[in-house]
């Protein structure tokens, strides 16, 4: 593995041994000094183009915790604001001695354009390219849900966590904008790879063209798919207000009654299934509050597991000691 | 101006004949002055007359850093075109007659081609009010064809006025089919492959609702349309059944939709990133089939050349458009190689048809007495397309590395070889004068 680009690509194999190595960071969490010194003297750039204080600060933690050292580069007031092309400020911030890049854009394809183009010769990592993939975020969702399933605490150390074991026969049930969602696009791929049962739900608005032969089951009814199906897990993605302006759905009340995680599905739901968010949680519209906040909910392991898997992540590709899987 | 005898030429792939070229015509070889005749051993060679494309992008005025009528011309008398149409989307916008003119102007001054200006329908290409049609057709440039290409006529009040007023002067519409609103931040076709990178689509009932809409309303007024770039299998259907209704609609294809496809979007090339986008494997067959059963009148390039800093960026803050003059024979031909498609097939869609659909008189014929407009096509010259050769301003070709095997070698240009051997010689000597207008 030379970058870190999307699920799509990324072998059964390689996903499992970045959960595994995940397994040993998390254990790095109950030391007295919670630093590892295996990036020491390392640069690890945060390239930001679209906001996500939550992202960063998670990949900045991740970084921190390896002793890497953490440049920030956020596009806004930077010259990326005053029109200076992507390989400017690619080949600009790489001159400073970046070791690693992690990308955020608003435009699908631009970490895989990093790491393609010649630019630059340092791993690549997509922190989330418009609406096309967020692999990291499938990591830390099927590291939770591999810990949840296990029956083991969902985040903090575990000793004899779940290692090398995938999400077989899990049945995991993706709820709301699938469309515009590539949280929804990364955990498709990463989920299936690992031997899970995906279901889509959400209005034929909100998926994407040619859903149908995507290797999923898609439901349009909330209800009826939570009455047939037995979900492991129900992972709700958040829905921008704004798409109503769109006509991609009528209305917020319209869509909370119809895909929303209320109370009263709440109540219907097996008392085994674990509920899921990606956040930041619009809540009384896609989730309820009685549903984010209850004892089933994941959410808060998902934000501490996402630390230990970018740790992994960092460091499997910066110590590159692994085989080549580009 | 040198007399040429061209020996030995598979002339139209109907079998090998002499074509003698006299003061810029075709004419009887026994006309010649042995004395002052340059021989042109043709032999293993095709004779085709002149290309002609109905849709470039030449840039001049105003984006003279892509291109400029001088090179663009260039660029057409490597790849054997005889005869360009320049839209109309340059700054300032080809919508008044002093712009139609410039270009016009800039064309006989370059000398490489016969360049024909393209007017825009509406004025700056808005979409709101006719531009001056009557003007620009009355003007120098005696334009013939309009077009706001690059965004569609997409009123559809607007597209019958100008449908109707253009047959005041025999002049016709080519529409760029795009429903505007199915195609808001549209980056690739919508299919399988946009879903799954999560790039905003194009679907392809964009192109063929205006299809629909402009076919029926081309048979309503009895107004002739042209289809610009058509992509889709479902466009196909539609002009066969217009044709069939004898609606007077000539329909065009690039290269590019002939041959690639939208799984190399995965690449996240922006040498891939083009409007109509690339489609499906079955659009491409289907647009292979329209183009040998006559369906689609011709092969147009829509060459677009966009300086690097356009293309050099991420997928979704790149420029839209491709170069191909100099790579668009090599590519009809490899394209069409499974077909019934010989090189009588190629003068019709890469010649004669466009010749006839935009009324440029002096060319798509051999016949004796017709003005010397030729190109000489060498079958098996096996070669990898190499864009950085190329003599437009534009790299952004789709076909770098890619193997073909025929190739253009010598264009006559009213009688002036201005590409010999390959190589671009020198402008027509006789500047303003050499048109038959």
């Amino acid at each position: 593995m030379k970058h870190l680009l999307d699920t799509a690509s990324l072998s059964r194999n390689d996903a499992i041994a970045i959960l595994d190595i995940a397994e040993e960071m998390a254990l790095v969490s109950e030391r007295e000094v919670k630093k590892l010194p295996v990036l020491r003297g390392r640069t690890v750039v945060n390239l930001f183009f679209e906001d996500s204080t939550r992202t960063r600060l998670s990949f900045e933690a991740a970084a921190k915790r390896l002793s890497a050292d953490v440049l920030n580069f956020s596009a806004k007031g930077s010259s990326v604001s005053k029109g200076e092309s992507l390989q400017d400020t690619i080949q600009t911030i790489s001159a400073m001695g970046a070791d690693a890049i992690v990308v955020r854009h608003s435009g699908a394809g631009t970490a895989h354009r990093l790491a393609h183009t010649g630019w630059i010769d340092v791993p690549v990592v997509n922190a989330g390219d418009g609406t096309h993939e967020h692999p990291t975020q499938a990591l830390l969702d099927a590291f939770t849900l591999r810990r949840a399933l296990a029956g083991v605490p969902a985040s903090g150390p575990v000793a004899g966590g779940p290692r090398g074991q995938g999400l077989d026969g899990a049945k995991v049930a993706i709820v709301g904008d699938v469309l515009h969602s590539r949280v929804a696009r990364s955990n498709v791929h990463l989920l299936s790879g690992l031997g899970a049962d995906v279901h889509l739900i959400a209005p034929a608005t909100l998926l994407p063209w040619g859903v149908e032969d995507w290797p999923v089951t898609v439901h349009y009814d909330f209800d009826a798919a939570l009455s047939a199906e037995d979900f492991a897990a129900v992972m709700m993605l958040r829905v921008q207000h704004e798409r109503m302006h769109e006509s991609f759905f009528p209305n917020a009340r319209e869509y909370a009654r119809l895909w929303g995680l209320s109370a009263a599905r709440l109540e219907k739901l097996p008392a085994e299934t674990f509920i899921m968010h990606p956040g930041p949680m619009n809540r009384g519209f896609e989730i309820s509050a009685a549903a984010a906040d209850s004892p089933r909910a994941l959410v808060l392991d998902q934000v501490e597991n996402g630390v230990s898997v970018r740790m992994a992540v960092l460091y499997r590709l910066l110590t590159g000691q692994e085989e080549t899987n580009d | 101006m040198t007399d040429y005898l061209i020996r030995g030429a598979d002339v139209l792939g109907r079998g090998a004949a002499d074509i003698a070229v006299r003061d810029g015509r075709i004419v009887e070889p026994e006309l010649l002055d042995p004395d002052a005749t340059e021989i042109v051993d043709a032999a293993g060679l095709v004779a085709l007359p002149g290309l002609v494309d109905m849709h470039t992008h030449l840039r001049e005025p105003g984006k003279e850093d892509a291109e400029t009528v001088l090179t663009g011309s260039r660029s057409a008398a490597a790849g054997g075109f005889t005869c360009v149409h320049a839209m109309a989307n340059t700054a300032p916008v080809a919508d008044t007659a002093g712009v139609v003119e410039q270009v016009h102007r800039l064309g006989r001054s370059a000398g490489f081609t016969e360049v024909v200006p393209v007017g825009a329908v509406t004025i700056g290409l808005e979409g709101r009010q006719l531009a001056e049609l009557g003007a620009m057709a009355r003007s120098a440039a005696r334009v013939r064809m309009f077009s706001d290409d690059g965004i569609c006529v997409s009123d559809p009040l607007l597209m019958r006025r100008a449908l109707e007023y253009v047959k005041t002067f025999d002049g016709i519409i080519a529409q760029h089919a795009q429903e505007p609103r199915l195609t808001e931040g549209a980056q690739m076709n919508e299919s399988a492959v946009s879903a799954e990178l999560g790039l905003p689509g194009w679907p392809a009932v964009a192109e063929e609702s205006i299809i629909a809409r402009d076919v029926l309303l081309a048979e309503h007024v009895g107004s002739r349309l042209h289809i610009c770039h058509v992509s889709t299998a479902g466009s196909v259907d539609l002009i066969r059944w217009a044709k069939a209704r004898g609606v007077a609609v000539t329909a065009e294809v690039t290269p590019h939709h002939l041959m690639l496809t939208d799984e190399l979007v995965r690449t996240f090339d922006p040498v891939y990133k083009v409007n109509p986008p690339l489609r499906t494997d079955v659009d491409v067959t289907a647009l292979r089939k329209a183009l040998a059963d006559g369906t689609i009148d011709v092969v147009g390039t829509d060459h677009a050349p966009h300086t690097a800093e356009h293309k050099c960026s991420e997928w979704t803050a790149a420029a839209m458009g491709m170069v191909g003059m100099e790579s668009a024979l090599s590519i009809v031909v490899a394209a069409m190689a499974d077909y019934d498609f010989g090189f009588g097939d190629v003068a019709r869609v890469m010649s004669t048809a466009p010749a006839r659909i935009t009324g440029a008189s002096g060319h798509g014929s051999l016949e004796i007495g017709a003005s010397a407009n030729i190109v000489l096509v060498d079958p098996s010259a096996a070669h990898t397309i190499d864009p950085a050769a190329h003599a437009t301003k534009g790299r952004n070709n789709p076909f770098a590395g890619v193997e073909v095997t025929a190739q253009v070698t010598d264009t006559f240009f009213y009688g002036h070889r201005v590409l010999a051997a390959g190589a671009l010689t020198t402008p027509h000597p006789a500047g303003a004068t050499w048109t038959d207008h």
